[in-house]
């Protein structure tokens, strides 16, 4: 810049001829009414621009992004109020479903015994009629056994008396077996 | 500044204020540099806190979040430095915190101008910013105001002698707070300058702009510093005229 402004005339005090900076420029007290000036125009407009929009509209947004937050809080933790109600419920409904289940087993299984009581008794009454049944028709064979053990005991002892030369006397004979079937 | 051989350093130069138009005098109306580059900050300013905010968006674009950071950046400092009673001022605060990071930012591309870089900016900044402390605290506590310089917890023997330190201080809060902020701009400005020279000899080059690099980011660092240090100390003065005395 400085090469090209040669036969200016912006403070002379303050500058070589080339238009380099005489000293330090900070100091050159001819330009610090126009710094001041501009200076303070642009503060105001700064102000102004900052005062009356730009920051109203910002705290707005910051200001309304914060009640959003705080109403997304509050409606999070509602909606969890809500689902531990929701699964509370749900608890004490599975709970009273199961108390209802384990009656309903419980009667099942009362029925089942009623019946199967019933049943095991019915069983019980037709073992014991066959038993008694199977047990006159056991002694019948055995009366019938015994008998027929005494007639051929009869007939055993008369040959026998035969055999060895006797004469059988049909009284002695059977006196005699049934004193033995008795002994 | 210095010519020897073939090539020459003007660190300086980069600080002259000259007419956008014409080789005429600066006047104080005049449309110079200076309103130019405080222009684009103020362009800048706009983009980003009117056109990138117009959608008002629940859920910001990436320049409307950048916007509100710097917005909940500086509230918070205000609500926190200068107390609840500081929050009425934050506009101002913010004004300030922004002109001079745009100023400081845009100064930082090449052939710019720094206007921050100028005592006779920074220095009406904080004459703003001391007169407007000033103004405001005797306006809210009258004559109490003045009672912080009367430091209470002191022996009484010491009090007048604290008190005249304490006004001295207070008096000097503007040179420091505009000297700081110029200064550092300035002197990094310039060493960024000498070892753009120092670029065109051959033998150094390599490591001129490896420093002048180095120095560049140094120099983004500083512009954000600058202006945070700017705004927090503005924040620490408005304490003094809103908050409860705590001396």
């Amino acid at each position: 810049m400085a090469t090209e402004t040669h036969g200016m005339n912006w403070h002379a005090e303050c500058l070589m001829d080339a238009g380099s900076a005489k000293g330090m420029p900070q100091l050159c007290t001819d330009w610090m009414p126009n710094q001041v000036f501009w200076l303070l125009v642009t503060l105001v407009v700064l102000f102004f621009i900052l005062k009356t929009i730009a920051l109203p509209r910002i705290g707005a947004v910051l200001a309304e992004r914060k009640g959003t937050i705080t109403n997304d809080l509050a409606a999070a933790e509602e909606l969890r109020q809500k689902a531990i109600a929701a699964e509370r419920s749900f608890n004490e409904a599975l709970a009273t479903a199961r108390a209802e289940a384990g009656k309903i087993v419980a009667a099942a299984k009362a029925d089942i015994q009623k019946e199967l009581d019933a049943a095991t008794a019915r069983a019980d009454l037709e073992i014991g009629a066959k038993a008694a049944e199977s047990e006159k028709r056991i002694a019948e064979i055995r009366e019938g056994a015994l008998a027929a053990v005494e007639a051929v005991a009869k007939d055993t002892a008369a040959e026998l008396v035969t055999a060895l030369g006797g004469t059988v006397d049909a009284g002695a004979v059977t006196a005699a077996v049934a004193a033995r079937l008795k002994g | 500044m210095a010519t020897e051989g073939g090539f020459s350093i003007h660190p300086m130069d980069q600080f002259v204020v000259k007419p956008l138009f014409g080789d005429g005098p600066v006047e104080w109306y005049t449309l110079t540099n200076v309103t130019l580059w405080m222009g684009l900050a103020l362009v800048c300013i706009f983009a980003l806190f009117v056109l990138a905010t117009r959608h008002r968006g629940l859920i910001p674009t990436r320049l409307q979040s950048i916007a509100e950071v710097f917005y909940g950046f500086i509230h918070n400092m205000v609500e926190e430095v200068a107390g609840h009673e500081g929050v009425k001022y934050f506009p101002l605060v913010m004004t300030l915190f922004l002109f001079v990071l745009l100023s400081n930012l845009l100064g930082l591309l090449p052939m710019s101008f720094t206007t921050t870089s100028h005592v006779a900016v920074t220095g009406v900044l904080a004459l703003l910013v001391f007169l407007g402390v000033t103004l405001i605290g005797i306006s809210r506590k009258g004559l109490g105001f003045f009672a912080m310089f009367w430091v209470s917890s002191a022996p009484l023997a010491l009090r007048p002698i604290l008190a005249v330190i304490e006004v001295i201080s207070y008096i000097m809060r503007p040179v420091s707070h505009s000297i700081r902020l110029a200064g550092n701009l300035l002197a990094g400005h310039a060493v960024l300058k000498v070892f753009a020279g120092f670029a065109s000899m051959a033998i150094i080059s390599p490591l001129a702009i490896a420093g002048a690099v180095g120095i560049y980011a140094l120099e983004v660092l500083v512009a954000f510093v600058q202006a945070y240090v700017f705004t927090i100390l503005t924040c620490v003065y408005l304490k003094d005229a809103v908050g409860e005395a705590h001396h």
